[in-house]
């Protein structure tokens, strides 16, 4: 343990810790902007500045270590003064159009300069402008980019990708994709962790919130969104709302109010998602020597062109399973088309996700099999909280409302689809059904959960012991399929999502910055899945319809027509 | 009032010198992989600074080239930019009046030559190719040895980890401790606040206390077997390595020990053979086998071991002495420097006593023969070079050095031919007056002064014009070779020889240890990859983290040497170590690169290679 003294409170924290965190523990304040804890702690910003008594110069608190008997000083005029000049020069790099800019008011630049009460910048501007193909799901403004590095450090040190790297020397310092390639040329997963940890808005989502106002507004358009599972989490996070009034029969009665006729829930196609890739277990178990164990979940389409780009050779491990999203708009262009009597084209699909890689995934066009696109446009959660912004839907005072039926009931092991773990453990409750003709007990299967990046566990089913591995983040993902080439493990069934602590804490989620709340948001899924009248996808009375008057069966000829896609098509 | 007065040394005059010498050191430690754009940008900036403003090439000219560049770098400038900034500068070459102007026009010029690629990045991708590198002394060291890592660790007072440390990258770090050229201090970031580090002074001191340190061991074996033609720094460094992949190493060398140009051509008074042995007993006992007076070529073919063996690395350096060819040579008292450093290790040393002895040379090799020949008793050593002292490619410690014992340079003295008696015995060097003239391929070329030839009488000269490769009977074996030397890639393999690889002295012509150990580890590196394995070499070893509290600036601690007319009587080694009060400043005065600055960004520590 070292002592130290923090503006004159005497403080005792562990060896090795920042002179930031004995700062923290102690409430007192230090700003920071570039730092993200174990992730990017480079002090490029050099905002979080303090004295240290006997020394110079200032120490950046984010990556000082304390020492025994440091006196340090946060709040003195000179400290003061040098955070304020070096926010000003950032500001002097900075586009600062706040009033167009989507992260205003969730801008911790913004913050800053708010704190340090700057209310001029007496440098010239100076910012750079580089072009970018604006029709890709992720967007980047250079003139925004303060250089922070946490895109960089994200997306290598998580992620594994390492598609941005820094670039040129001096003032020409800039952030650009790997090897200057482009987008569609660099292994981006679009997995969006790069946006959510931007403190600015130099990297955001592409906005198509006025293409489904548009088709709102069509009269010809049959309007259909579906939502998400993790969505129900966060929705509420960035619209003022408290966990107790954000609630998902809210969540539907908002979008409602938005002028959707039929407000549906992905958490149904979700247990359509279980009943087709639970079968397709089923069956490969019963068939080792085809080769396709372990089987890889496939309804995360970042954990998807990850693995296209990077592990080609493992991707016919991959569950020809669609996703939820692209299961859900291929049977609301056929099925549910039919049952409204309309012409599948017009048909206007939306979906709301925490993910900003669906706005890819709903573009491949080999994954469309009932319509030109099965899902017309995807929402991230930001964008649907800006369109509820946009329309000034007064979400707090609205009345509770259920989904619309039959495409919006969904069982609580749908609902988990949301949390790493949750596809796999969904699957286990329908595949052990399949295999032993009885129902386990709902929460047999609990011990896949957990936020550890790479988890195992083995559950006797039948006859057979089930290996099982659930990993999130790609960083995780790499060192799971290093290990399954390299034959030091050995699986079944594995679960992947491209984002740590799966879609909860996915790239399309409410921002808040230098905090993970996908823990807190699956959580509240596994709450909703334990308060759920049904937990198994099977017992889902609107699949069971499904099947009974349109696909059959799982894995039927219609149901791989329309619910089954082969990944290695896909276009990247 | 006087017509004339003492012009009186104004405050700002001294202020501006005092600013120029900061830029000096501070452009001495420049960090590799700079945009040169912007570094030519920036050094027009301060060239038009210098303008007097008279001239239009160099008063506009100079300031639109700069914008020019600028706008490259904001990632606007188009191929006509291009076309543009080429044609402006050679107008600015041509048509400005004095040096200002047209030195810095060329300097644009020679930058654009050499750095196309990179312009044209700037214009199609709207940025740099160039790689900034995070740590200069990792950088600048040949084998990359993590030089901010062992310096902390010697701070430390840990030594042992140190020459851990060190071994994952050059098995040999008691020889450079004190016989490397030390290319890692060149541009070291401590020369910006006073003067590079002493790391090999450091270095040193690590060796002379870490007591003996085990190699780390083997992996587990792969099966393979490697012959290594040459126990010199090159082929021991790979045979380490290789061993350390788990690979069985067999080194071959002629002579009967090892340690090639270390122990054979570098004097003991630099390095004895006792620390020499240091290294090697470590890389030995990683379990190479190693056959000693078996020449390859004539005790065993090339073909026999490309035979028996799954790989074969050539690394033969180049100790054959290279004649300069002038009449004379043959004569009795003409030696090479190679030669007569091959006989001080031998208990029946040749005596110099009483003899006049010249050395013809002005290489490191040349400084080793002038010094040895003072401590074999020579009454009067003169060494003769060709161009001025300051072109000398021997280090300038070992020509102060070799002053202070007593040894004459005589510089700007080509030498002609050689008189002998008639038994055929040396009485002079005959050379010619030289006057150094214009600067041909870098350096000022000398050529003949009108004055006439002067005779040095003397008994002994010693040659140090060079070396070569013994490379014939590996030519005959199907080796390409190049001016003698040779032909390599980059990763050491041969084109058209599946499997041999080559590298060292052998394949660049005689060069320094260090890079001799590069080549070593980079050919350990490819033959391990050549077998199909990809055996990681790591040194697992927790630093120390980074003080944030850094030295104000504090003059380098220098090594000294025993007293001149003590040191030239004997062999013993002549350099002191630094004592634990220097050690410990010097190693508070490192900057640590690997943590402040560009490694935050990316990293500053690779611990595997």
């Amino acid at each position: 343990m070292v002592t130290l003294t923090i503006d004159n409170q005497p403080i005792t924290v562990p060896t090795g810790t920042t002179i930031l965190d004995a700062a923290r523990q102690a409430d007192i304040r230090i700003p920071t902007l570039c730092y993200l804890r174990e992730i990017n702690e480079v002090g490029s910003c050099r905002i979080c500045a303090v004295e240290v008594e006997g020394v110079d110069k200032l120490a950046t608190a984010c990556n000082t270590l304390v020492e025994e008997g440091m006196v340090v000083r946060t709040n003195t005029q000179r400290v003061r003064i040098t955070r304020k000049t070096n926010v000003e020069l950032i500001l002097s790099q900075h586009v600062d159009h706040c009033v167009t800019c989507v992260r205003s008011g969730n801008c911790s630049l913004q913050k800053l300069s708010k704190d340090m009460n700057i209310q001029a910048v007496p440098f010239t501007k100076a910012a750079f402008e580089r072009p970018w193909d604006n029709t890709l799901p992720i967007l980047r403004d250079s003139s925004k980019c303060i250089k922070c590095l946490r895109c960089v450090s994200v997306c290598e040190r998580v992620q594994s990708l390492g598609v941005w790297e820094v670039t040129g020397s001096g003032a020409h310092t800039t952030v650009r994709i790997r090897q200057g390639l482009r987008m569609n040329e660099a292994p981006c997963s679009f997995c969006g962790q790069c946006v959510a940890h931007c403190p600015v808005g130099a990297l955001r989502e592409r906005d198509d919130t006025e293409k489904v106002f548009a088709a709102l507004s069509d009269p010809k358009k049959e309007v259909v969104f579906q939502i998400a599972p993790a969505v129900r989490a966060a929705w509420g996070e960035s619209l003022g709302l408290t966990p107790e009034q954000a609630t998902e029969k809210r969540l539907a009665a908002a979008v409602r109010a938005l002028g959707v006729p039929h407000v549906f829930d992905t958490t149904f196609s979700a247990d359509l998602t279980i009943l087709e890739e639970a079968s397709e277990l089923a069956a490969q178990l019963a068939h080792p020597e085809q080769g396709k164990l372990p089987l890889f979940t496939s309804c995360c389409p970042g954990w998807v062109r990850f693995l296209r780009r990077e592990y080609p050779q493992l991707v016919p491990h991959l569950s020809t399973a669609k996703s939820p999203q692209q299961m859900f708009g291929a049977v609301a262009k056929s099925y549910f088309a039919q049952l409204l009597g309309k012409d599948p084209e017009d048909i206007f699909c939306v979906s709301v996700m925490p993910c900003i890689a669906k706005k890819y995934e709903c573009d491949v066009p080999q994954v469309s099999d009932a319509a030109e696109k099965d899902v017309d446009v995807v929402l991230t959660c930001r964008e649907l909280n800006r369109m509820l912004r946009a329309m000034q839907v007064n979400v707090a005072a609205l009345p509770e409302e259920d989904f619309d039926a039959p495409l919006g009931r969904g069982s609580g092991a749908g609902v988990i689809f949301g949390v790493t773990g949750g596809v796999m453990e969904a699957a286990l409750r329908t595949a052990a059904y399949l295999l032993t003709g009885f129902n386990p007990p709902a929460d047999a299967f609990r011990e896949v959960r957990g936020d550890k990046p790479w988890r195992e566990a083995t559950f006797p089913i039948g006859d057979t012991t089930l290996r099982l591995a659930v990993a999130s983040g790609l960083g995780s993902a790499r060192s799971l399929m290093d290990a399954i080439q390299a034959k030091q493990v050995s699986y079944d069934f594995v679960e992947v999502m491209a984002c740590p602590g799966g879609c909860s804490g996915g790239g399309g989620q409410p921002i808040h910055d230098g905090q993970d709340l996908s823990r807190e948001r699956g959580a509240c899924l596994y709450r909703l899945d334990q308060d759920s009248p049904i937990r198994f996808s099977h017992e889902n009375p609107s699949v069971q319809a499904l099947y009974q008057d349109f696909l059959e069966k799982p894995l039927s000829e219609q149901a791989h027509k329309l619910l089954h896609t082969d990944q290695s098509t896909w276009s990247l | 009032m006087s017509r004339l007065s003492i012009t009186p040394w104004e405050n700002a005059q001294r202020t501006v010198d005092d600013l120029y010498a900061d830029m000096e050191r501070r452009i001495s430690a420049a960090p590799c992989g700079n945009c040169p754009v912007e570094l030519t940008s920036a050094f027009l900036k301060l060239c038009l600074a210098q303008s007097c403003g008279k001239c239009v090439p160099c008063r506009i000219g100079l300031d639109r080239l700069s914008a020019l560049l600028d706008r490259l770098l904001d990632g606007h400038g188009s191929e006509e930019d291009l076309e543009t900034i080429l044609r402006s500068a050679q107008a600015i070459v041509d048509s400005a009046d004095c040096a200002i102007g047209f030195e810095a026009a060329q300097m644009v010029l020679d930058g654009y030559v050499a750095f196309h690629d990179d312009y044209l990045a700037h214009v199609a991708q709207g940025s740099c190719t160039a790689n900034f590198k995070s740590v200069p002394c990792v950088e600048l060291c040949p084998a990359h040895v993590d030089v901010p890592g062992y310096i902390s660790l010697v701070g430390e007072e840990r030594y042992a980890d140190a020459i851990r440390l060190i071994r994952k990258d050059n098995p040999f770090p008691s020889v450079c401790g004190l016989v490397c050229e030390h290319p890692c201090e060149t541009h070291c970031r401590r020369s910006i606040v006073d003067a590079p580090l002493n790391i090999r002074g450091i270095k040193r001191f690590a060796v002379d206390h870490a007591g003996e340190v085990p190699a780390p061991p083997c992996a587990p074996s792969s099966g393979k077997k490697i012959a290594i033609v040459g126990g010199g720094p090159s082929g021991l460094t790979a045979a380490y390595f290789l061993s350390l992949m788990g690979h069985k190493s067999t080194v071959f060398e002629a002579k009967p020990k090892l340690g090639g140009m270390l122990r054979y051509g570098i004097p003991s008074y630099r390095l004895p053979g006792s620390y020499l042995d240091r290294d090697i007993d470590c890389i030995l006992s990683t379990g190479v086998e190693v056959h000693t007076n078996c020449n390859v070529g004539t005790d065993v073919t090339l073909e026999e071991l490309r035979r028996d063996y799954d790989s074969v690395y050539v690394a033969i350096g180049a100790a054959l002495h290279k004649p300069l060819g002038i009449p004379g040579e043959d004569a009795q008292g003409v030696l090479s420097a190679i030669e007569l450093l091959d006989t001080t290790i031998r208990v029946d040393k040749p005596d110099f006593t009483g003899k006049d002895v010249v050395i013809v040379g002005g290489g490191n090799v040349a400084m080793d023969a002038t010094r040895t020949a003072v401590r074999l008793g020579a009454s009067s050593v003169k060494c003769v070079y060709r161009r001025r002292i300051s072109d000398m490619t021997a280090l300038p410690e070992e020509v102060e050095g070799a002053m202070a014992e007593g040894c004459e340079i005589l510089p700007l003295k080509a030498p002609v031919r050689i008189e002998t008696d008639e038994q055929d015995r040396v009485t002079g060097l005959v050379v010619q007056p030289q006057v150094i003239g214009e600067v041909k391929g870098g350096r000022p070329a000398p050529r003949n002064a009108d004055q006439p030839e002067e005779i040095i009488p003397c008994d002994v000269i010693l040659m140090a014009v060079g070396q070569k490769v013994d490379s014939k009977s590996f030519e005959q074996a199907g080796m390409p070779t190049k001016w003698g030397n040779l032909v390599a890639a980059d990763d050491g393999s041969i084109p058209g020889m599946e499997g041999v690889f080559s590298g060292g002295d052998c394949v660049s012509g005689p060069a320094t240890v260090i890079l001799a150990i590069e080549a070593g580890k980079v050919a350990a590196a490819s033959i391990d990859e050549y077998l199909g394995c990809h055996t990681d070499i790591s040194a697992n070893l927790e630093i120390p983290p980074a003080p944030f509290r850094l030295k104000n600036a504090t003059g380098r601690i220098d090594l000294t040497e025993r007293e001149a007319n003590w040191r030239k009587n004997d062999f013993e080694l002549m350099e002191n170590c630094m004592s634990d009060q220097e050690m410990a400043q010097e190693c508070s005065r490192c900057l640590r690169c690997d943590h402040y600055g560009h490694a935050g960004f990316k990293g500053g520590r690779k611990t595997t290679w």
